[in-house]
């Protein structure tokens, strides 16, 4: 789950990080009194979980409380890259002096979170990363020990900071590796990190990426989900704890494990069909688990066959037709089925949607041409 | 005739009183898997299964009372991590956690204390292990596959059992089948069961299910260039997934690769891996 920047600055500010004085406005007029009480120059920053903010016109400085106004009233009016802008960051204008990259994330290779910082901070951070990668300095964590202070002080001396900045660093360094473990994150970045014309660290801007799996222990984090950016069905899936993506394709899917629901996706297309989503219903789904991924793909109006791809392991497939079943009963469909069947309980399964006229296959090639055969008539 | 798992495996079912503890610890018995014991704490003392397995209330009391070797857990994730700590500091040599959706930084921690312990995790978020014909531990459907000479590693789930069955159906049978899990953070990985493989006398090719994201499949193909001299064959899953709205640089800056399908498959083809377009075509590949 993606933080917007406004609330990763704000998570950021609690763990000791400095930010720039500021807050969020949903409307002009707060805009502008924001900028009334910052005392003048301000910049007005959508909160959209997207990249590319600043090129799209998203980001926009402001010399005063007026022009604050105008500027906010432009800004929400807009969509980035498909979302809308609801809310403006209203922050105090720094000076910025030099732009320096500082983030933590999950090296998988090396199974530890790692911290990475460079000299050469802003937006073209990942380009500096790919032609002059020795311009990143990175320090494996040790999960058990946490950042050290030596590392903290190493990664300031690798990126040139002026010494009376390596307290302040170190200060900031804990606080973002705090606020990473906080809040389980996957992410916790600062880009950039500011040092001002008056030599203070800020951090300008900041982007928190959240383990959806770690939100059952955050339950105030988890309100902060933005859900502009999820379309309905994504949203109703997550619900029943379906992974669910939608497509824009015509055959809906239904399958158990991700792996073999994106092979059932892959297989389909290779046989000249477009799949209309991904849907993994999980290990052990019950059957009502498989009745809502039912509804959920049958509200799409795009849908033109379903294909069923259940390979039975902790899923049951006895479980998963009851629950085909109990949707059939709700929604009444004439979008032909096809369902293959395999593996634990398969055979009690079969039985179970003998009357349910539904076209089965044995394969997953079969059922892939089956499916696609039937989304064209 | 087989890596990881066979007849000498001792078992221990952690979570052997949930309803999928219970319902995979029958399936591992009637496969012939030696389950020796199961835990649940405050449940010491009793007996499931018709009396066949003894339940501990911890790990520890059933490695000193049966000699068990290896775990298998089916702990709800929140509880996950803690049962993985558990497992270790009882002294098994093998872990295979099933369990999906563990915190991803709980998983970090607990694969650094287990390297310090030189402790093996399979998973989580796997299916297990089998060996056909020698043992089950974990929740592949025995069924599927015969014993035979070909070694399988995946990182998918039920797309494991699709190419077990693939292969089943064509009488190709196989050593041993290794779930890794698809956690971004995991235990036993490609190049470990590869080199496991490559070393085991009874397996003389080896078929591995890769995915999209990470870089473990490009680096299993420098192993297999460097190290390994029997043929692999490899089927790449997500080739058509949309690419995720990612966020922050970090992830590009930290792994380098894209994560994408196609540069897998160009990476495997490089080496001469032949990667198969559908799981189905795999055994003709083999051939």
């Amino acid at each position: 789950m993606k933080l917007h920047e406004y609330q990763s600055k704000q998570i950021f500010a609690r763990y000791g990080i400095p930010i720039p004085k500021g807050r969020v406005a949903a409307t002009a007029q707060e805009a502008e009194q924001i900028a009334e009480e910052l005392g003048g120059r301000v910049v007005i920053k959508s909160q959209v979980l997207v990249g590319g903010r600043g090129k799209a016109g998203g980001i926009r400085l402001a010399k005063n409380p007026d022009e604050a106004e105008d500027l906010a009233a432009q800004i929400l009016g807009m969509e980035i890259k498909g979302l809308p802008v609801r809310k403006v960051l209203v922050d105090e204008a720094a000076q910025i002096e030099k732009e320096i990259y500082l983030g933590i994330t999950n090296d998988r290779a090396a199974r530890k979170p790692v911290m990475m910082a460079s000299a050469a901070g802003g937006v073209e951070i990942e380009e500096v990363a790919r032609k002059e990668p020795e311009k990143i300095i990175k320090v494996h964590i040790d999960p058990l020990l946490g950042l050290r202070s030596y590392q903290a002080n190493d990664i300031a001396a690798g990126i040139d900071l002026p010494r009376e900045l390596w307290k302040t660093f170190g200060q900031i360094a804990s606080g973002l590796w705090q606020a990473y473990c906080a809040c389980d994150a996957t992410l916790a970045e600062i880009n950039p990190l500011v040092i001002t014309s008056d030599n203070r660290l800020v951090a300008l801007d900041g982007k928190m990426v959240l383990d959806d799996n770690a939100l059952f222990r955050h339950p105030d984090l988890a309100e902060m989900r933005d859900l502009d950016v999820e379309a309905p069905s994504e949203i109703e899936a997550r619900k029943y704890g379906l992974s669910f993506i939608k497509l824009d394709g015509n055959i809906g899917c239904m399958v158990n494990g991700a792996g073999l629901a994106m092979t059932t996706m892959d297989i389909i297309k290779l046989f000249g069909g477009e799949p209309a989503n991904f849907l993994d219903i999980g290990g052990g789904a019950s059957a009502d688990k498989v009745a809502a991924a039912m509804r959920i793909i049958l509200a799409d109006p795009a849908v033109k066959a379903i294909l069923f791809n259940v390979f039975g392991g902790i899923t049951r497939g006895d479980e998963v037709a009851r629950g085909i079943l109990t949707a059939l009963q709700e929604v009444k469909t004439n979008v032909p089925m096809v369902i293959r069947l395999v593996g634990t309980n398969a055979e009690e399964g079969r039985q179970i949607l003998a009357n349910a006229q539904m076209i089965t296959a044995e394969t997953l090639a079969d059922a892939a041409r089956k499916a696609v055969a039937a989304a064209k008539n | 005739m087989s890596i990881l798992v066979d007849k000498y495996t001792r078992l221990v079912v952690q979570g052997i009183t949930g309803n999928e503890g219970l319902f995979h610890t029958e399936q591992m018995l009637d496969y012939g898997t030696n389950v020796v014991a199961g835990t649940r704490p405050g449940k010491g003392g009793e007996w499931v299964l018709d009396g066949k397995v003894p339940v501990f209330d911890s790990v520890k009391l059933a490695v000193e009372a049966t000699g068990a070797n290896t775990s298998i857990i089916f702990v709800p994730a929140r509880g996950a991590a803690d049962a993985m700590y558990e497992a270790t500091d009882a002294g098994v040599s093998l872990i295979v956690c099933i369990t999906e959706g563990i915190p991803v930084q709980d998983m970090m921690s607990v694969r650094n204390y287990m390297d310090q312990k030189g402790v093996r995790l399979v998973g989580p978020n796997c299916p297990g292990l089998l060996t056909p014909g020698g043992a089950k531990v974990g929740i592949i459907p025995g069924d599927i596959a015969i014993p035979g000479n070909i070694g399988v590693v995946s990182r998918s789930g039920t797309l494991t059992y699709e190419v077990l069955y693939a292969l089943k159906l064509e009488s190709m049978g196989v050593s041993t089948c290794v779930g890794i899990g698809g956690d971004p953070i995991n235990g036993t990985n490609f190049i470990d069961c590869l080199r496991l493989f490559e070393e085991d006398p009874l397996t003389d090719k080896v078929v591995m299910i890769g995915e999209i994201g990470g870089t473990d499949e490009e680096r299993a193909a420098e192993f297999i260039a460097d190290k390994m001299t029997k043929p692999v064959v490899s089927f790449i899953a997500g080739q058509t997934a949309p690419p995720g709205k990612r966020m922050g640089h970090a992830g590009a800056i930290v792994e380098g690769g894209s994560g994408l399908a196609i540069d897998k498959i160009r990476a495997l083809e490089a080496v001469g891996v032949k990667v198969a377009k559908h799981p189905e075509e795999i055994p003709s590949l083999l051939k």
